[in-house]
Parts: C-alpha cells; structure tokens; sequence
C-alpha cells in the first residue's frame, strides 16, 4: 500500500501540516486557554463568594455555553455576527470563542476546586487577620489550582484537538492544512492518519507537560492518614 | 480584659448557647470544661466571629461590640489583637511552618518580611521546632502541626489566645507536647482560653475554670476552688465522672 508516491506525499505532507501547527494550532490554544483561564476564574470566584446578581450571570453564561455546540458557536460568531455589521476576521473569531467556551467548563472545575479547599483555611486565615482577597488570593486559590490542575490539564488537552474545529471558520489550522492537501493528492487515509499523528504528538507532549506540572505541585496537598 | 455578656446561639432551632457569661482577666489562663455539645466550642467561636451570635456583647480591651451586629472592621480590628488555635489545627497548607507564621504578619500587619522571618523563626524555635522551617504540614506530625499553629498564633503577640480543643485531634502520645508549649506560654503570663477535655492541664495550669453544660455555664470560679470544693452537684458529677 506504501509506495514511493506515498511515502513522498506523507514526507512532503508533515511539515506544511506541522507548520501551522505551530504557528496556529498552538498559539490558538495557548492564547484561548489562556483567556479561558481568567474567564474561569472570574465566574467560579463570583460564584464561591456568592455575590447574588453575578452568581446569576455565571450559572447562565455556563448554561448556554454548555448546552450548545462549538461548532454553533464558532457559527454564530464567525457567519453570524457580520449580519449585525460585526465582521472578526477567522482567528480571533476562534480565540473569542475558544475561551468564552473552556471558559465555562473551567469555570466548574474551579468553583469545585474551590469548595474542596477545606473550610477551615478560610478561617484560619480571617483568625490571622487577614481580609477575604488576601485569604483567597494567598491560600485559597492556591490550593484551589493545586486541586484542580490535573482536571484543567485535561480540558487543555481536548482543546488541541477541538481546535480543528476552527477551519471550518477558515483558520488555516493543521487540519484544514491537511484537508487542502488531500484535495490534491487524493490520499485521505494516509494524510488524516498523519494528522491524527501530529495532533497524538501534541497530545502526548502536554500530557507529559501536565505530569511534570504534577509533580512540582506535589509538595503539598496531600494528605497523610 | 475580656468581658460578654448574654451570648446566645441557635442553630436551626436548638438552642446551643443560652445567655452565657464571661470574664477574663489579663493573664488569666481560663479553661472551659463540659461534656460535648455543651457550646464549649460555639462559645469560643462566637467570640472571634467565626459564628455569628444571635445576640450578646463583649468588651474587648475596653471596644464595646455587639456580637450579632458587628461589622466588617471591627471584627478585623479585634481579629488583630486575637489568635486563635484550632481543634484540626488548620495550618496554610499551601505554606510552609515558616510562612504560615509569617503569614499573618506580612499580610495582616504589614510587617517587612525580614522582621517577620526574624519573629517567626523564634517563635518556632520556641516550640521546639527550629530544624522544620522549611516542612510543609502535610510533612509534620500532628503535634508539630499544631504547634506550629500555636506559633502562628503567638507570633502575631495577640492580647488573648482562644484554643478550641488543641488536643483532641492528637494521638495521645503527641498531646504531650503541645500541652507543655501551653504550660510554656501560661507561664509566660499570655492570656488564655482554652476549651479542653484535658482535666490535668485544666488542673494544673488554669487559674480559672468554667464548668458548661447545654449552653449554660454551670459553675465558675479559681480552679482551685472549682477542682476541690465544686459547689453545683453537676460539677461534682462531671469531676467524679472524669477521675477527679
């Protein structure tokens, strides 16, 4: 099945796949879960701290984002704005809604990190005299990350790979990098395969990233019996 | 020093504090006895607004607050001439020994991190924990975490010490320890008051006693007086019941 041809399209293939790999694949997800990360942040703080009218906010934003595909979302952004005079061109287009959407399921990894910091931290810290914002920013959301870090590795992870949904908004990603050259050549087996090898590269290579994070993290936060 | 009136608690409709009393003097070492779910713990907690009293008032230091109505600031101001010592000890567990007595300085009373590295690795070195600066509390033991916690809490030179049960949470074997960093500090002259089941440090090192029960406080006097003549036929039973 490997001929000569093949073997020279795959070859010739990997790098213009790679390339955008690098240069749109990662830095999409980079700066999107980048962005999620505050958005998370924001709307499981709101909520843990119980402030009524943007505890309300945070459950509908979450709700919506959630309920609703991606794939509808990028949509409604991409295609659908511009009938409001709104016209983003494709990438941030998908950085928008990359991180409005991790954003929401990040957001419910946080609040129940957060509500696992055990509550006697809270009041240790207000015996020390410490205000709310220094307890939280100094031990709460510390040990909340800690609890929650392998939990966001793994949204980070799904993110790679749910960013070759982007080309259908025409970022030229790596998948649509490999779509336009399986119009060429005619081989869709072996160059979707190649791709799927290039995004487990990716994969594997955060995942190891997330170990190594695991470990540093590992002074603390288990408990001994 | 230390003075409340009235302190009433409920909690969904039980009455855990009933109209309770208290007096402590500067260097008063004060120990609250009393079967479970007496308030003992309640008590203490209302008193540094980890609960909210329902009604009651205290003067602290000459303050007058109210326990149910306090605000914010007051309660951050008492906050700051007060430390507390936990049952579970509560340590930062983001921090190591060290920075979880520095902690409060730094943050709280802004002091510069030099002198509160300075306070806080004597104040470890008093509770004999000068080799561990550097642990965090999931390396310690039960008993150097609590005493740990105790530094932090003496750290800060608080005007009073509350100490919810600082043993109960420890194997028998470890509440040696903590109970003699105690004995230290009360010789020291700190003011403190701890709720307790240990009779022998009730004992021998309170100089006062409060005997509690279903929220109200039995009987209370010098612990000398309350250990050897008790006037109330609970407190008796209670002495009896527990060797005494």
């Amino acid at each position: 099945m490997i001929n000569e041809r093949l073997a020279g399209i795959l070859a010739d293939s990997f790098f213009k796949i790679l390339l955008p790999g690098l240069t749109v694949t990662i830095p999409l997800t980079v700066l999107s879960f980048g962005f999620a990360m505050v958005i998370a942040v924001a709307l499981a703080l709101v909520q843990f701290a119980g402030i009524r009218v943007l505890k309300e906010f945070a459950r509908f934003y979450i709700w919506v984002i959630r309920g609703t595909p991606l794939l509808v979302q990028l949509f409604v952004i991409f295609y659908g704005l511009p009938n409001l005079g709104i016209v983003l061109p494709p990438f941030p287009s998908a950085v928008i809604v990359f991180s409005m959407n991790e954003g929401a399921y990040c957001a419910e990894v946080m609040r129940a990190a957060l509500e696992a910091v055990p509550e006697g931290q809270m009041e240790a810290g207000y015996c020390a005299g410490m205000s709310y914002l220094q307890i939280m920013r100094r031990i709460v959301l510390p040990q909340a990350f800690r609890i929650a870090f392998p939990s966001l590795g793994n949204s980070m992870i799904a993110m790679v790979k749910d960013t070759s949904l982007a080309a259908n908004i025409t970022v030229t990603e790596m998948f649509m990098a490999t779509q336009r050259i399986v119009a060429r050549t005619y081989e869709p087996l072996a160059l979707y395969l190649e791709v799927g090898l290039i995004y487990l590269l990716f994969s594997t290579a955060l995942a190891k990233l997330q170990s190594i994070g695991e470990k540093r993290l590992a002074f603390y936060g288990r408990r001994r019996g | 020093m230390l003075k409340v009136r009235n302190v009433r608690k409920n909690f969904q409709g039980t009455e855990i504090l009933k109209g309770v009393d208290l007096t402590v003097e500067k260097g008063d070492v004060v120990a609250i006895l009393g079967p479970s779910g007496a308030g003992k713990t309640t008590l203490l907690r209302c008193l540094n607004f980890l609960e909210r009293a329902d009604s009651g008032e205290m003067i602290f230091d000459g303050v007058r607050l109210s326990l149910p109505k306090a605000g914010k600031k007051e309660i951050a101001e008492l906050r700051k001439k007060t430390a507390f010592v936990f049952q579970n000890f509560n340590l930062f567990l983001n921090k190591t020994a060290l920075e979880n007595v520095t902690e409060g300085l730094i943050t709280a009373r802004r002091l510069p991190v030099r002198e509160a590295e300075e306070t806080g690795r004597r104040t470890l070195d008093q509770v004999g924990l000068s080799g561990r600066y550097d642990y965090y509390p999931d390396q310690l033991s039960g008993g150097q975490q609590q005493r740990v916690a105790i530094a932090r809490a003496v750290a800060a030179d608080p005007e009073i010490i509350y100490f919810d049960e600082p043993t109960s949470a420890l194997d028998p074997e470890l509440t040696g320890e903590v109970l003699e960093v105690m004995r230290q500090l009360a010789a020291e002259g700190r003011t403190m008051l701890v709720v307790t089941h240990e009779m022998e440090f009730a004992r021998n090192v309170s100089t006062k006693t409060i005997f509690m029960e279903d929220g109200m406080i039995v009987e209370a006097g010098g612990t000398k007086q309350l250990f050897e003549t008790p006037k109330e036929a609970r407190t008796k039973e209670f002495l009896r019941n527990t060797g005494r």
